[in-house]
């Protein structure tokens, strides 16, 4: 009974696990020329699982390991859809490269299902299992172009600083383990209520730590410029976006579950990581030269904001799941676009290469505009409702000061998004580009129709489904 | 009567929008080698559609029931959350947005030879801000206000850019950042009415808080924030340093966009959301605002008159300008505030005529050199009438709408504090010395620049371009009352809450 209801909860996780093996098997046979079919298997099971989990029932499975409730929900539907995005500008991409390996959307399929666990995960198990699941694919997806010293070095890195926080996340969870004699949040919530201790927040702290690594945040951002330049751009755009989510969403739910009660001992924290990271994150960006530096600084930034809707608590978690779709599609977009620009065969990477782009090619200096627009927070674009949430939230949760730094912290990011204005609209162009690939171009369009006036439809139909998913969340 | 048309304020908002997109699906589909037709062909689309959106303006001013001070012409859709797609206008803002249609096909036949690069870009350009411009006085949601006050930023930041002089990026940059930070702390507050209230709409946010002030304190913060961004848009001195960059730098339809309608979203957020949102905090900060209008007034002035480039005396003159509006505005009484109205919507006449003027003597000699010009009333003697007359407005000679401005607010500021208008009042002499001085300069004396000789006088354009604005400073400044009917109700009302708000 109780292994039946377990089953019928995790369906969408387990679409994605049978079927990353049996496409394993079958890409194995068919080797390096089936990759398009793999792909497209790999698309397939993540509609599927993204069906699966959008009808999915509410309710707890494995003795409480598996958590799943409206937030959980709504983030794996959109973590498959962002999957599925990057596995389309994957292919095209090693296509091109004349690259093609079948693996590239199977890592794609075990990493979206490590993130599905992270944001089901309802104890320190769960936790873990589903973040080395999507790390370690995410490693390898980095270093993917291995003929590529850039790409080799970034996935060394970042398996070396993922490996060293993974160290500190497992400490900090023994020590909640240790202090409080449960690995289930909602256990640890009863015991830390009932005995606040030192050992408890030390425990904590590291595990913070841990997590802050994976979503970037400052002062554990180091990796990202980095990883973002070397990596293969499919992959950034993935990493910049869903594991982000995935990662938020569980910092959410650890606090909020596990550490209900106590939200003194970790607001603090989560708040000095918040404004570290928009400081870093737009001071940082200002001085970049590499279009995919200036996108990691960028994350870092807004890595803040999300934090700042955590820090907001219960009212914030609405926000955090709006945020994180607006803020994957405009990412999204910016990293087709980046790929969308070729030339002489090379793609465009340093920033001033954009120079004179509206001469150009108009539909994608638009399309770049609108998102970087978006990103800096210009209404009515999706950026700016991202904001909108974020602060909103912060200031329903009494953090004005907070709010009101943040947003002043936004005008210095301003800058380097405006910079990338001046090169396409005022200066003039150096030399023709190369005919845009079609996926990288179309994505980017799209990502930019959804900017505006996509989101207007989005906010209406997504406003209450993402109010009505938070109700409950952490409790 | 006339027929009422269904929606005609959404319709008033997004035709220059709904022309833009006309002008980038032609250009889209027009074959590469037709850029001369592509061009013309956006010239005539953007002229026309500004022109419709004049008429259907036109047509909403006939139809506007003067004797209530309720919103018209109200459109409420639910859009998500607290957030609504909620439009009307008053007394007040209907006149702003007769304002922008009346001033935009003026910007768009101004710019009809003078640009000559990139002119699809630069027509989509002014039709965006054209809709995001009426979208701030027709919108009567929070939220929608701040998209359409934001957005603003955008084009005006590709019009200085792209189409601007010599050091535009700088200037673009420096107007965007300055504008942005003033209104991320507007947006702080916001967000804060909105999570305490619970609903996004002005009228009811006013009613809402009529009924229930906030504490003092937390309207001093909020007053503060909303302050900071309207300060910055209008601009109040010290704020005010962005402008004359932006100004020199933008071409002749963008200073007058700048200087006609983009100034004047500071005014209008002053009079819909400090004085009736934060009444206490209105009346305990007004000392302050009233000495900075002063100093704006007379400092300003003093600096208009040490300017040798043309473009910035008359910036700082509009800062001056705006000083008398500020004042006006936080006396908190009717007629203050009716003549913080009237000099906005007359200054939006005067200062576009005179970077209009600016505009004549650019595009023949490609110099704003105060010292380049001389003797000019013997070469252009219709140019010479044009540029005078709209001097003497601006100085505000009676029988021009200049005077009428000046005189209300100075009126209003004398009944808040006689050492306000006094002070004001030596601010008219200085501005008269500026523009006097400035008019001698370029336009008597014996020509001693034998490159002035070349050029014609006033072309038919140019006349045309003119005679309207010509019209409007006379015809206000001779019977005032067309505006004051329609402000009268609204600001009443506004000033009967005020009055009730801070008990007296």
């Amino acid at each position: 009974m109780d292994l039946n209801l377990s089953l019928q909860l995790s369906i969408p996780e387990l679409i994605l696990g049978i079927s990353a093996v049996l496409i394993l098997v079958f890409g194995a046979f068919r080797g390096d020329k089936g990759m398009t079919s793999v792909s497209a298997l790999c698309g397939v099971a993540l509609i599927a699982a993204a069906f699966a989990a959008a009808f999915s029932a509410f309710g707890k499975g494995y003795n409480g390991s598996l958590v799943v409730d409206g937030v959980a929900v709504f983030a794996k539907v959109a973590i498959y859809i962002a999957g599925l995005f990057i596995i389309v500008l994957g292919q095209g991409y090693f296509d091109r490269l004349n690259n093609r390996r079948f693996e590239f959307p199977i890592l794609i399929l075990l990493a979206t299902l490590g993130m599905s666990v992270m944001v089901s995960a309802g104890d320190l198990i769960a936790l873990y299992v589903g973040l080395e699941l999507q790390s370690l694919a995410l490693y390898v997806l980095a270093a993917f172009r291995r003929d590529d010293a850039r790409s080799s070095e970034a996935g060394l890195k970042y398996f070396v600083l993922g490996a060293l926080s993974s160290g500190l996340l497992l400490y900090g969870a023994s020590l909640i383990y240790g202090f409080s004699g449960s690995m289930n949040f909602v256990e640890i919530a009863r015991y830390t209520v009932a005995n606040p201790g030192v050992g408890l927040i030390f425990g904590l702290v590291f595990l913070i730590s841990g997590l802050a690594f994976k979503v970037s945040a400052a002062p554990f951002h180091m990796w990202t410029p980095d990883v973002y330049e070397g990596a293969p751009t499919p992959v950034v755009a993935f990493a910049a976006g869903a594991p982000k989510f995935a990662a938020m969403v569980l910092l959410a739910r650890v606090l909020q579950t596990g550490f209900e009660g106590s939200e003194h001992s970790w607001q603090q924290v989560i708040l000095a990581l918040s404004v570290l990271s928009f400081l870093v994150g737009g001071l940082g960006g200002l001085m970049q030269k590499d279009f995919k530096r200036l996108l990691a600084y960028s994350s870092i930034a807004n890595m803040g904001y999300a934090l700042l809707a955590i820090a907001a608590g219960q009212s914030g978690v609405a926000a955090l799941l709006l945020f994180f779709v607006m803020y994957m599609i405009d990412t999204l977009g910016l990293f087709s676009a980046q790929m969308a620009l070729k030339r002489n065969g090379e793609p465009v990477s340093r920033i001033d290469q954009l120079a004179g782009l509206a001469k150009l090619n108009m539909p994608l200096t638009i399309a770049i505009t609108v998102l970087a627009l978006s990103v800096l927070g210009m209404p009515p674009l999706s950026g700016f409702w991202s904001k909108y949430f974020v602060f909103g939230a912060a200031i329903q949760g009494g953090l004005w000061g907070f709010a009101a730094a943040g947003l002043v912290a936004s005008v210095i990011a301003a800058f380097y998004y405006l910079r990338i204005l001046k090169l396409m609209w005022f200066d003039a162009p150096p030399s023709d580009l190369d005919a845009a690939p079609a996926e990288a171009k179309w994505i980017s369009y799209a990502s930019a129709a959804f900017a505006f006036p996509g989101v207007a439809i989005f906010l209406w139909l997504a406003y209450d489904v993402a109010q009505r998913a938070a109700i409950g969340f952490g409790s | 009567m006339l027929p009422a048309i269904p929606n005609i304020l959404s319709l008033t908002t997004f035709l220059p929008l709904f022309g833009a997109i006309v002008i980038l699906v032609m250009r889209a589909m027009a074959r590469k080698d037709d850029s001369e037709v592509i061009a013309r062909n956006a010239k005539w689309i953007s002229l026309w559609t500004t022109l419709i959106t004049l008429v259907l303006s036109v047509l909403m001013v006939l139809a506007f029931d003067k004797s209530t001070s309720n919103y018209q012409f109200v459109e409420h859709y639910k859009w998500f959350g607290p957030i609504s797609y909620h439009m009307g206008v008053d007394g007040i803002s209907i006149l702003f947005v007769l304002l922008t249609a009346f001033l935009m096909p003026i910007c768009i036949a101004a710019s009809w030879d003078s640009i000559k690069v990139r002119i699809t870009e630069y027509m989509v350009a002014f039709l965006m801000l054209e809709t995001l411009v009426i979208g701030v006085f027709t919108s009567l949601d929070l939220f929608l206000f701040y998209i359409f006050f934001e957005g603003g930023l955008v084009p005006m930041f590709l019009i200085i850019g792209i189409w601007g002089g010599k050091d535009r990026v700088y200037a673009a940059y420096k107007f965007f950042l300055y504008t942005l930070l003033g209104s991320v702390l507007m947006l702080a507050a916001m967000l804060y009415l909105v999570t305490t209230l619970g609903t996004a709409s002005i009228p009811e946010m006013t009613a809402k808080l009529a009924a229930a002030p906030l504490p003092v304190d937390v309207q001093g913060f909020l007053w503060f924030a909303f302050f900071a961004s309207f300060a910055v848009k209008m601009p109040m001195w010290p704020v005010h340093t962005w402008l004359p960059d932006a100004h020199v730098q933008a071409p002749t339809a963008g200073s007058v966009m700048l200087a006609g309608i983009l100034l004047k979203l500071g005014g209008y957020g002053f009079i819909r959301f400090n004085l009736p949102l934060f009444p206490d905090a209105s009346e305990m900060f007004a000392p302050l605002v009233m000495a900075l209008s002063v100093i704006a007034v007379v400092v300003t002035s003093l600096i208009a008159f040490r300017q040798t480039d043309i473009k910035k005396l008359i910036a700082y003159s509009s800062v001056a300008h705006m000083g008398f509006v500020t004042m006006g505005i936080f006396a908190g009484n009717a007629v203050g505030i009716q003549g913080a109205v009237f000099q906005m919507i007359s200054h939006g006449l005067i200062s576009g005529a005179l970077f209009l003027c600016v505009g004549v003597v650019y595009d023949r000699w490609h110099t704003r050199e105060i010292a380049f010009y001389g003797g000019l009333t013997k070469l252009m003697p219709h140019f010479a009438f044009v540029f005078l007359l709209f001097t003497m407005a601006n100085v505000g000679l009676p029988g021009t709408s200049g005077f009428i401005g000046e005189i209300t607010t100075m009126t209003g500021a004398y009944q808040w504090g006689t050492w306000v208008a006094f002070v004001a009042a030596s601010g008219v002499i200085f501005s008269a010395v500026y523009a006097l001085v400035l008019y001698k300069r370029v336009m008597f004396g014996v020509v001693t620049n034998d490159e002035l000789k070349k050029y014609p006088d006033l072309t038919a354009r140019e006349v045309a371009l003119f005679v309207p604005l010509i019209v409007g400073t006379i015809a206000l400044g001779v019977y005032p009352a067309f505006v004051f009917d329609f402000t009268t109700t609204s600001i009443d009302a506004l000033v009967a809450g005020y009055r009730a708000a801070i008990g007296g």
